[in-house]
């Protein structure tokens, strides 16, 4: 009972200083959204209602931070839209595309999104660009498979003398690259050695230069940490380490408008010209290749 | 609904199959539970009794940093002790990030301040005036103590429910200092982040189901106590 007449007290006397806000912060909005009269400015844009863009990409493409460069250019050119991205594994970019709580999927499962197409989930998919995968690891290189040019051949080796080896482990993009690798190679990675964490490829990064492991990262995100990390670049420029990226627009997406406006955006002139140049200034080489059609 | 109740044959089928990896995953769990809580236990309660039972310069700054100190972030906890079991960190030769044992740090430092909060409340509630009397009746400062946590006992248990809890659940800073490694570091919650990144919310939600129904039977462990209590206590003012 004592707590709650005290309770009641505290409410009775909020109450007044509520109300007082609560007009004062109407006025406040009332005061803003006030169209002011603006006859000198008579060519003022039309104030056009915005709307979210909710991308569904991968954790990689996201910790290169080509996300930063793209969709501040993308909202300047359509400024209509604002745009939400969500970072997951590439499986689950699909699976939120599947169930619609995303407008675009932006990832790197050609395969997969070939499926994602004809399931029809998606409208088409469309190249974006490419990056390539590198196979990093401690700069002492205990395998010795620094400058092999087949990356099966250097797993292989790896595999043999059990050297520690970190796995995505998440059905993710470059987690299945990297099961085509040993497949290729006819080897079961399994073992001690072999550390499977179902993590993002920031975490794997970070993980492989703690344990002094090898892993296999995408070009982009290893280049992007590469000063936080003590791995070095020991096999890259094989084939089958290539890596392209597609944008698929969700069938019946909630924002289908938003949602083409950043397909056909992404593969203009305009966006790929970012794509070309990005990551020149900051590593010395571009992180990505723009191949829309 | 479907979708949930078939998360929950997917758990009754997983726990009925008992493959070697969930078993791991439910045994490396309760592994790092079980140790976080009972360090939390040895840190945190006596801290928690002290806080609570006594009177000393200070006091209230270190009931506010306990209060604090269960406000912070798991993965705060997790990004710090992962500093310091890094390679470059302080502690990095010890080599115990990515470990069971790394898991257990980080989680006691979650668990103790709970606990030694909770306790902490828990003892000072007890009626001063009962320690009081108990001391005229010639009770030593050590029996004092006894018969204040006896009297505070069910509030004490609650702590370190709670403290089971936070570890139980977490997920924050065991993924950061234990790095969900298959078959090594991977516990039920860092599973289901995993599973729920792949796109199989089925698993991961059974994952949750299992997590729920082990944790549902210790903690149904700790309430039957906690109701023995009040029944003896019931019993005995009758």
């Amino acid at each position: 009972m004592l707590e709650y007449r005290f309770g009641s007290a505290v409410f009775r006397r909020a109450v007044p200083v509520l109300l007082v806000s609560v007009v004062a912060l109407l006025l406040v909005a009332c005061a803003d959204g006030e169209p002011r009269p603006t006859p000198d400015d008579a060519a003022a844009p039309e104030p056009v209602e915005v709307t979210n863009v909710v991308i569904a990409s991968t954790t990689s493409t996201e910790d290169s931070g080509l996300f930063g460069a793209l969709v501040p250019a993308f909202e300047d050119a359509h400024p209509q839209y604002r745009v939400s991205v969500v970072a997951v594994g590439t499986g689950q970019a699909l699976e939120i595309g599947r169930n619609k709580d995303a407008d675009v999927v932006l990832v790197h499962a050609k395969a997969d999104e070939e499926t994602f197409v004809a399931e029809g989930y998606g409208e088409e998919r469309l190249d974006v660009m490419y990056n390539d995968f590198v196979l990093v690891g401690p700069p002492a290189d205990p395998a010795g498979i620094a400058g092999r040019t087949d990356a099966a051949a250097a797993f292989s080796t790896i595999a043999a003398g059990e050297h520690a080896f970190v796995s995505r482990g998440d059905d993710s993009g470059t987690h299945k690259k990297e099961m085509s690798i040993w497949d290729a190679t006819g080897i079961g990675a399994s073992g001690p050695w072999y550390l499977s964490v179902g993590q993002g490829m920031g975490d794997v990064l970070t993980m492989a230069s703690e344990v002094e492991a090898y892993t296999l990262a995408d070009r982009g995100t290893y280049l992007a940490m590469r000063e936080r990390l003590e791995l070095a670049v020991h096999v890259e420029g094989d084939e089958r380490l290539f890596n392209p990226y597609g944008v698929i627009v969700v069938t019946d997406a909630s924002n289908l408008d938003g949602a083409r406006a950043f397909a056909a955006w992404i593969v203009s002139a305009e966006a790929q010209e970012i794509i070309r140049t990005f990551g020149v200034d900051a590593y010395g080489e571009p992180l990505f290749v723009p191949d829309a059609e | 609904m479907a979708v949930f109740i078939e998360a929950i044959v997917t758990a009754v089928r997983l726990m009925a199959e008992g493959s070697p990896e969930l078993w791991n995953i439910i045994g490396v769990t309760f592994h790092v539970a079980l140790v976080s809580t009972t360090f939390g236990i040895v840190l945190g309660a006596p801290m928690g009794f002290v806080m609570g039972a006594s009177r000393f310069r200070g006091r209230s700054v270190l009931i506010a940093l306990t209060n604090t100190a269960m406000a912070v972030p798991p993965v705060v906890i997790g990004l710090v002790v992962m500093m310091v079991l890094s390679r470059q960190g302080p502690l990095g030769p010890l080599g115990l990030l990515y470990t069971v044992d790394a898991m257990s740090i980080a989680q006691t430092l979650i668990a103790a301040p709970i606990i030694a909060g909770l306790t902490s409340a828990a003892v000072a509630s007890v009626p001063y005036k009962l320690r009081l009397q108990a001391r005229s009746l010639g009770a030593s400062r050590v029996h004092e103590a006894f018969l204040t946590l006896k009297e505070a006992r069910l509030g004490v248990v609650a702590a370190v429910a709670a403290g089971f809890g936070a570890v139980v659940r977490g997920v924050g800073a065991v993924l950061m200092v234990g790095g969900n490694i298959e078959g090594q570091t991977r516990v039920l919650t860092t599973a289901i982040v995993q599973e729920a990144r792949r796109g199989d919310f089925g698993l991961a939600l059974a994952l949750g189901v299992i997590l729920m129904t082990i944790t549902f039977g210790l903690n149904g462990l700790i309430t039957w106590y906690q109701h023995a209590g009040e029944r003896w206590e019931r019993g005995a003012n009758a």
